[in-house]
């Protein structure tokens, strides 16, 4: 099956010595939500802008659906874009903004008109068709943005951070709004993003890029749960990292001789550094003994309490000083914890993962 | 009371906050006093003067006789000499306006797109350098080159397209829009640099080739520096006096030196107040249609 989008080997040079997007190669499938997510600077909204044609590859190939347009004008791409800034045009009414792709492909005036009034109702914006983008609260010129770039009808819609300008509230309506538009017309999205909970919600696959390098591809679930470096652990989510070593069947060596079992393809004896997130960790007495075998055990001192409401943190001091974090649903029967106990915290053996890098 | 009790942080009462309103409005007034006394003794009231000129009879040696009144000097604004004349200035400032936003686009737009600030403002001086000489010395060196044996006139008879052009209509074309011009790419390239590129590549993205998304975009978005920088050359080109008296002969008078024979030679104050009312009225029009039609959105 050809890929809605195939990247070969792209980079994005700027000048000699600034290097924004570095050797990318990637499949994207029809139909999918797709999420490039990365810190600012990290090369996704270039990678993004040479899908459009805004910016052309110092390197590589670009296909949509088999056809070969690394090089060729924004224009003549099947591919439409919703800016981060909207980028409504201010001198026209909500109306020609909408129609304006469709005027520019010369379709006939009747038809064009139909499309729109279509297009501006299923944005929910009908009866502001004679507004300017000036007199449009931020979601409604984002709605509009939609409109217009969905009414051509593109293989392939690009969105740079369409969200970012929106307060929480207004965000989260519309994340679900655009994951019922993106199933409803089944088109491919391509959804730039540094918002990690933006990208675990709405994507059917993540990439996460950084400094110009595509690190990780994979389901929200692959991305959080395994991680390939520190990068991507730390940036998706909250976790702690505990340095060790390797040793032989999965294990690894923390401080003060402790042993724990991990998901480890690391070679024994190699430097080694487990991610664990907060919400896998529990805590016990430190006599406990009814914790089931598949869990690794450390001794521990509780060494701060933060309430957050529907959780708690614990700050927990390990063997060799090092100090993790803790997350605890904040359910009744929680059992709250002094600081300065002494207890014993336990953690799955596939919760934590060693990273070599 | 309910409302009050809703906002208890505006404290001030509604008295004491007019008593600030008042007290800044007058710290206003006394800033722009002294600019307003230059401009009433210095403006306002010579323009009363020459408007109040304009309705009286003249007398032998040309100056005004007050308390003779007279419409004469208003009904000799249509006699076919002065229409020659307002025709030609109008249609030189137009002409002058045309050309200059014809050359004058690409260049801000080359100016404005130049990606370092250091070029940018290196540009923009070479634009300003004309100004550090002055406008009379740089009309004369005009004659020079239109004169006969000038390098102008010289490529002309060397090509077989023109000959000398000094003293002709032409010359005095050329000389406005030699000194015109940077009032237009000043404004034109304000309004360049300002435009949201997004804008374009948004256009692009919508299936617009280079040049319409120039046309539908780039030019309307444009506009409030067209207008602007339209008026700046239009209003002073249509008085323009140094140039057409140098460059030009005696068959292209226009309003300006008209307007300086009647004080002069014509020994004819009144009729020359008349003119000059008139300028002022046309120049007037043009700018209520530049605020009407845009102005504000600069």
């Amino acid at each position: 099956m050809t890929a809605a989008v195939g990247i070969r080997g792209v980079t994005k040079r700027f000048g000699t010595d600034v290097t924004a997007v570095d050797d990318v190669s990637l499949d994207i499938v029809d139909g999918e939500f797709f999420s490039l997510l990365g810190p600012s600077g990290c090369g996704k909204t270039t990678m993004l802008r040479m899908i459009a044609g805004l910016e052309f590859p110092t390197e590589g190939s670009i296909q949509i659906f088999g056809e070969e347009l690394a090089l060729k004008p924004p224009n003549k791409r099947p591919v439409n874009t919703v800016f981060q800034s909207y980028a409504l045009f201010p001198h026209m009414t909500v109306e020609k903004n909408v129609a304006f792709g469709l005027e520019m492909r010369k379709v006939p005036k009747a038809e064009i008109s139909e499309k729109v009034a279509t297009a501006i109702k299923a944005v929910h914006m009908d009866g502001m068709e004679n507004r300017k983008p000036k007199q449009l609260s931020g979601g409604q010129q984002q709605r509009v943005a939609l409109a217009r770039a969905l009414i051509n009808r593109p293989k392939v819609l690009l969105l740079d951070e369409p969200l970012g300008a929106l307060d929480l509230k207004l965000r989260q309506a519309m994340q679900i709004e655009l994951k019922d538009i993106q199933a409803e017309v089944g088109i491919t999205f391509i959804y730039v993003t540094h918002d990690q909970e933006e990208a675990l919600t709405m994507s059917n696959r993540i990439g996460v890029m950084e400094a110009g390098k595509l690190l990780q591809v994979g389901t929200p679930e692959e991305i959080y749960e395994r991680p390939v470096n520190r990068f991507v652990a730390e940036f998706i989510g909250e976790t702690n990292f505990i340095n060790g070593t390797a040793v032989e069947d999965d294990r690894v060596r923390l401080a003060d001789g402790f042993v724990v079992h991990a998901i480890s393809d690391a070679p024994p004896e190699t430097d080694v550094t487990l991610t664990l997130r907060p919400e896998k960790v529990q805590i016990h007495t430190r006599d406990a003994t009814d914790i089931p075998p598949e869990r690794n055990q450390l001794p521990a001192t509780i060494t701060r309490q933060l309430y957050y409401g529907e959780s708690l943190y614990y700050e927990i001091e390990i063997p060799g000083g090092e100090l993790l974090d803790a997350r605890l649903e904040n359910i009744p029967s929680l059992r709250r914890w002094d600081v300065g106990t002494e207890v014993t915290i336990s953690f799955h053996r596939e919760a934590a993962e060693a990273l070599t890098s | 009371m309910t409302m009050l009790d809703d906002h208890p942080s505006d404290e001030a009462s509604p008295e004491l906050e007019k008593k600030a309103e008042r007290a800044e409005s007058w710290r206003g007034f006394f800033t722009a006093l002294p600019t307003y006394v230059y401009l009433i003794v210095f403006f306002v009231l010579p323009l009363i003067i020459i408007t109040v000129i304009s309705f009286t009879e003249r007398s032998r040696t040309g100056k005004p006789v007050l308390g003779e009144w007279t419409l004469e000097w208003w009904i000799k604004l249509g006699d076919p000499l002065v229409r020659t004349v307002g025709f030609r200035s109008v249609w030189l400032a137009f002409l002058n306006t045309a050309f200059s936003l014809l050359l004058g686009y690409p260049f801000a737009y080359w100016i404005a797109t130049r990606k370092s600030a250091i070029m940018r403002n290196l540009l923009l001086v070479l634009v300003l350098i004309p100004f550090w000489s002055n406008f009379l010395v740089r009309t004369y060196a005009w004659r020079t080159l239109l004169d006969s044996n000038g390098l102008i006139t010289n490529v002309g008879e060397w090509t077989g397209l023109w000959g000398k052009m000094l003293f002709t209509e032409p010359a005095v074309f050329l000389g406005l829009l030699y000194g015109y011009l940077p009032f237009m790419v000043l404004p034109l390239y304000a309004a360049i640099e300002h435009l949201d590129w997004n804008l374009v590549e948004a256009a692009r993205d919508l299936y617009a080739g280079a040049w319409k998304a120039f046309r539908k975009v780039t030019l309307p978005l444009s506009m409030p520096g067209i207008i602007a920088g339209s008026i700046l050359v239009f209003i002073p080109s249509l008085g323009a006096y140094v140039t057409p008296d140098l460059l030009g002969g005696a068959k292209t008078t226009l309003l300006g030196n008209y307007i300086v024979t009647q004080f002069k030679s014509g020994r004819n104050w009144p009729f020359g107040a008349t003119l000059s009312v008139t300028i002022l009225a046309l120049m007037m029009v043009a700018t209520i249609i530049y605020f009407r039609r845009g102005g504000k959105t600069l």
